[in-house]
């Protein structure tokens, strides 16, 4: 699958806090108010400007600090549709794909706030239309998390399957 | 060939052989959820058709991080948590009972088992030598459904400690100096273990601070072996039942290993906002504080009150800086009163919060007011973390943060004991 959209760059080391910050915290069970607060701390404008479809691309340990499963939540429901990063931190990496976001990781420098991108899902590979033979090629997700992935989520993919399967 | 104690503990919960980069499916001895996470892993596990939890007595909710709570919508979370545990037959714990993760400590935890718990600081029962590593609602919506999750097998971090701690200087001065050496990711997905001299004769609370922390090196696991402290420690909480010796054996295989000498640590503080942000008290000596903060899962402990108690005796707080005391369980609470430290705490000047996470995720009982710094004994130091974009948060020691209170600055405890 090809997912096309618009970067919306962020650097290094975003927590959880940034994502969705604590204050924040008794708005949790009403998940609409909730994503209103997204990302505010550290880039104001990026719920009103992010369309769906479009990419959300960091730097390194992108989504450390809580468990907070509703911080790749808040993201999924501002319209992303890949978070794409230097390195992700490891219970986000897993919320994110639990809800069906994939979560790539590859050399992000050269990619710009704002351009358009193409990302081969199943080829591995993320191209800029803007600069042609730029290809830049992200890891492998692990065989488990991609069929989660295929299904969709956590949910959906236990419904199907009654259990995990390895 | 060798095993690490994630492999061996991950092996014998899979059934199976376990290596570091294998995928195993585990069965889960404990699953817990708190009050911020837990209403989305309820609603989870409801909507996708659960009635019946696979092991209610493996199961708990904790009320902690809104305790009481300050807002109408946490309380109606916290009545959604109670029926939950009603209707199902898991363990409840309620407001006032304490962290999650020093409940578990205290009355869940064993060597050998597995424990995951949607919190990231789920990492502490590692001290007792279970493999406890956080995930988020959903993971722990399925775990409490079907008793077992996938994991990933990681590689292993050998931190080989050796030496004896200077005066006024402890495990979470180590764990502070680690991740400043390692860096907030540097050790993402691995697990961290933690052996040597100074390990084996250390106490079972520095040992759960010290585990309570792998997580701001970005690990899934921090592990301590089990000896006789922890049979010690178990038989205190009464139950001597679950123990079970468990140590790396002498041949397992090691990605890094790292060496600390105990004994040239000096007070440290990691500075905003993250963990690895560190230097010594001393490097910062005339950093204003308006608030010092002692509790939380990782230095809430009774001994941890004691210590600040030791350098608050017959002193007073700055007129300039809060004291706040938050115990990190009713046990706590209760032990920190009986031994007179909570009287000397107040008379101190001290604020005492309810047994719970009280100022350290920004909801209330000390949310910092703008340009406000706080030296707090929490784990994290985050953009926002209590509350404010615009303060300031200073992580260290209970005997850093007692000392700090006093002169109203960042202050090395050894000028005080």
């Amino acid at each position: 699958m090809i997912l096309k959209g618009k970067v919306y760059k962020l650097g290094d080391d975003i927590s959880t806090d940034h994502i969705i910050p604590g204050r924040w915290f008794h708005l949790r069970s009403n998940l609409p108010e909730l994503a209103k607060h997204v990302l505010e701390d550290v880039a104001p404008d990026f719920a009103s400007t992010v369309k769906p479809g479009d990419f959300l691309v960091a730097g390194k340990n992108f989504g450390l600090g809580s468990s907070r499963e509703h911080a790749p939540l808040v993201i999924k429901m501002a319209g992303i549709s890949a978070i794409v990063v230097e390195s992700a931190a490891r219970i986000f990496f897993r919320n994110a794909i639990n809800l069906g976001v994939p979560v790539l990781m590859c050399d992000t420098s050269r990619i710009m706030h704002g351009e358009e991108l193409e990302i081969d899902l199943a080829g591995g590979v993320i191209d800029s239309p803007a600069r042609p033979g730029e290809r830049i090629t992200f890891g492998r997700i692990p065989e488990v998390m991609l069929r989660i992935l295929d299904e969709g989520g956590l949910v959906p993919y236990i419904s199907k399957y009654g259990d995990f399967k390895l | 060939m060798g095993k690490t104690l994630s492999e061996k503990i991950l092996t014998s919960k899979s059934g199976g052989e376990a290596r570091a980069g294998d995928i195993v499916i585990v069965q889960v001895d404990l699953a817990f959820v708190q009050d911020g996470t837990g209403p989305l892993a309820v609603r989870v596990f409801e909507s996708s058709g659960f009635q019946q939890v696979a092991n209610p007595n493996g199961t708990a909710l904790f009320l902690d991080h809104a305790a009481p709570s300050p807002a109408r919508e946490l309380s109606n979370d916290h009545i959604l948590l109670r029926n939950f545990a009603r209707r199902t037959g898991v363990r409840l714990y309620e407001v006032g009972d304490g962290v999650c993760h020093q409940l578990v400590a205290e009355s869940l935890a064993g060597p050998g088992e597995v424990i995951v718990g949607a919190d990231s600081h789920t990492v502490t029962a590692g001290g007792l030598a279970a493999f406890a590593t956080g995930m988020g609602s959903t993971d722990i919506a399925m775990a409490m459904a079907l008793g077992k999750t996938w994991l990933r097998v990681p590689e292993t971090f050998r931190i080989e400690v050796s030496g004896t701690f200077q005066r006024s200087v402890a495990a979470k001065d180590l764990i502070l100096y680690l991740i400043g050496l390692i860096g907030a990711d540097g050790a993402t997905y691995k697990a961290l273990e933690f052996g040597g001299e100074t390990v084996d004769r250390m106490a079972m609370p520095d040992r759960l601070t010290i585990a309570n922390m792998a997580i701001e090196a970005g690990a899934k696991v921090g592990l301590f072996p089990s000896d006789e402290t922890t049979r010690q420690y178990l038989g205190t909480m009464g139950r001597e039942d679950k123990y079970l010796q468990l140590a790396a054996d002498p041949g397992a295989v090691y990605e890094r290993t790292v060496g600390i000498d105990a004994s040239t640590l000096e007070p440290q503080v990691s500075c905003p906002h993250t963990v690895d942000n560190t230097a010594t008290a001393a490097q910062l000596k005339g950093t204003r504080v308006q608030q010092a903060f002692i509790g939380t899962c990782t230095n809430g402990r009774v001994e941890d009150m004691a210590i600040a108690a030791a350098i608050l005796k017959g002193r007073k707080r700055h007129p300039d800086t809060r004291l706040i005391i938050a115990p990190a369980s009713r046990d706590a609470l209760q032990k920190a009163i009986a031994a007179g430290h909570i009287q000397v705490l107040l008379e101190a000047g001290a604020i005492l919060d309810p047994a719970g996470c009280a100022a350290c995720v920004g909801i209330h009982q000390g949310v910092l007011g703008d340009g406000e710094a706080c030296i707090s004994t929490a784990n994290r130091n985050f953009h926002g973390r209590m509350g404010n974009p615009d303060s300031y948060i200073y992580l260290a020691s209970p005997a850093t943060a007692a000392a700090s209170a006093i002169t109203g600055e960042i202050t090395d405890p050894r000028e005080f004991l």
